[in-house]
């Protein structure tokens, strides 16, 4: 009699623990981002720059490392450091975590900024900061894959000129997947959340 | 007894002085400091001007004997878009408040005779539309400093 019922307890019980299996996984998948997540909805880091080093890098050498990357100029004295001040104190909220981290700084006025200029301009806000720069075609490779832009301004009589450009901060996980999107305007204790959730979590280098 | 020509000079002068009491002498400048970068590369300045007087005044630019050129600009931010463009003046209103902050106005720095260092000050003659300038001690802070007035 008892008998009759066993069956169907043991095809409950297994149900229930694919059910659980399941949520254990779903719970795990999407973080609790604060910033604009755009976890699948942006193209993987990837282009071919040469760093402030002088050395040709691809994405592919930052994987292993969460990376943000944001688009600027060396001759822009107001908004690209004070973006790159605050990634600065970012970095030194996250204590020894940031070492995981990269600043990638992309030059989208490569004609002035060479690998020298970059050199001494990252390391002036950040250990952890690398200058990108490169041809004019990778560099529009990289800002069109992130679908931001940046115009030469009319220039001066003097030959000098400004550059407009896209102000958003990317952050890519370990893997090089694009996660979140942060304006220079974000709070920057979410920054700081989200990198550390990032830093804290799949740490495979 | 005086006599009536020194009379009539020191009334002129006088209404000399009222008649040109220049925006500088109703403006004080507070919290100067100018972002250092690296080698060569333009800097940004930036101060709170207070107006103290019954009229509003305008700032429109600088002067300084280690920067050859000094421009006072405006940075936006439209549509996810940073540029920075050249403006004319900056109005400091009557007992108001006008502040050149990052992300804001500044003054952008160029051509430096000699290297400024982070701790040095650099002082500025801020000029108004009605001539008259305000000299100001800047000081020169690191390339990553944060705006402490915020």
């Amino acid at each position: 009699m008892k008998l009759r019922y066993l069956p169907r307890i043991t095809l409950l019980l297994l149900l229930l623990a694919i059910g659980l299996l399941l949520d254990g996984c779903q719970r795990s998948e999407p973080l609790p981002l604060r910033l604009t997540n755009v976890s699948g909805h942006m193209p993987d880091l990837d282009f071919r720059l040469t760093d402030d080093r002088g050395n040709a890098v691809t994405g592919a050498d930052y994987r292993g490392k969460v990376v943000v990357l944001y688009f600027g100029y060396t001759h822009c004295p107001d908004v690209c450091p004070l973006t790159m001040a605050h990634l600065h104190v970012v970095m030194q909220r996250l204590g020894p975590l940031a070492d995981g981290a990269r600043i990638l700084f992309v030059s989208v006025d490569p004609t002035r900024d060479t690998p020298q200029v970059m050199h001494a301009y990252v390391n002036a806000f950040d250990p952890r900061a690398v200058g990108l720069t490169g041809s004019a075609h990778a560099i529009e490779a990289l800002t069109k894959r992130y679908r931001t832009a940046f115009t030469r301004e009319p220039g001066a009589a003097d030959g000098n000129y400004e550059v407009s450009h896209g102000s958003a901060i990317y952050i890519f996980d370990r893997n090089g997947h694009a996660r979140v999107l942060a304006t220079p305007s974000a709070s920057q204790d979410d920054i700081v959340h989200d990198l550390h959730l990032l830093l804290s979590t799949g740490a495979t280098p | 007894m005086k006599s009536p020509t020194l009379s009539c000079l020191l009334a002129g002068l006088l209404a000399a002085g009222g008649a040109h009491a220049s925006a500088a002498d109703h403006v004080h400048a507070s919290h100067a400091w100018i972002r250092i970068l690296p080698g060569d590369l333009p800097a940004g300045a930036y101060v709170t001007l207070q107006n103290e007087g019954d009229q509003a005044v305008a700032l429109n630019g600088a002067h300084s004997t280690i920067y050859a050129e000094v421009m006072l600009h405006q940075s936006s931010n439209e549509g996810g878009t940073s540029r920075m463009s050249a403006v004319d003046s900056l109005a400091v209103p009557a007992h108001g408040t006008a502040m050149l902050a990052p992300a804001g106005y500044h003054l952008m720095l160029m051509k430096a005779s000699k290297p400024v260092k982070p701790g040095d000050t650099v002082r500025l003659q801020l000029s108004f539309t009605d001539g008259s300038t305000l000299a100001t001690d800047f000081l020169a802070r690191p390339a990553n400093a944060v705006d402490d007035t915020h």
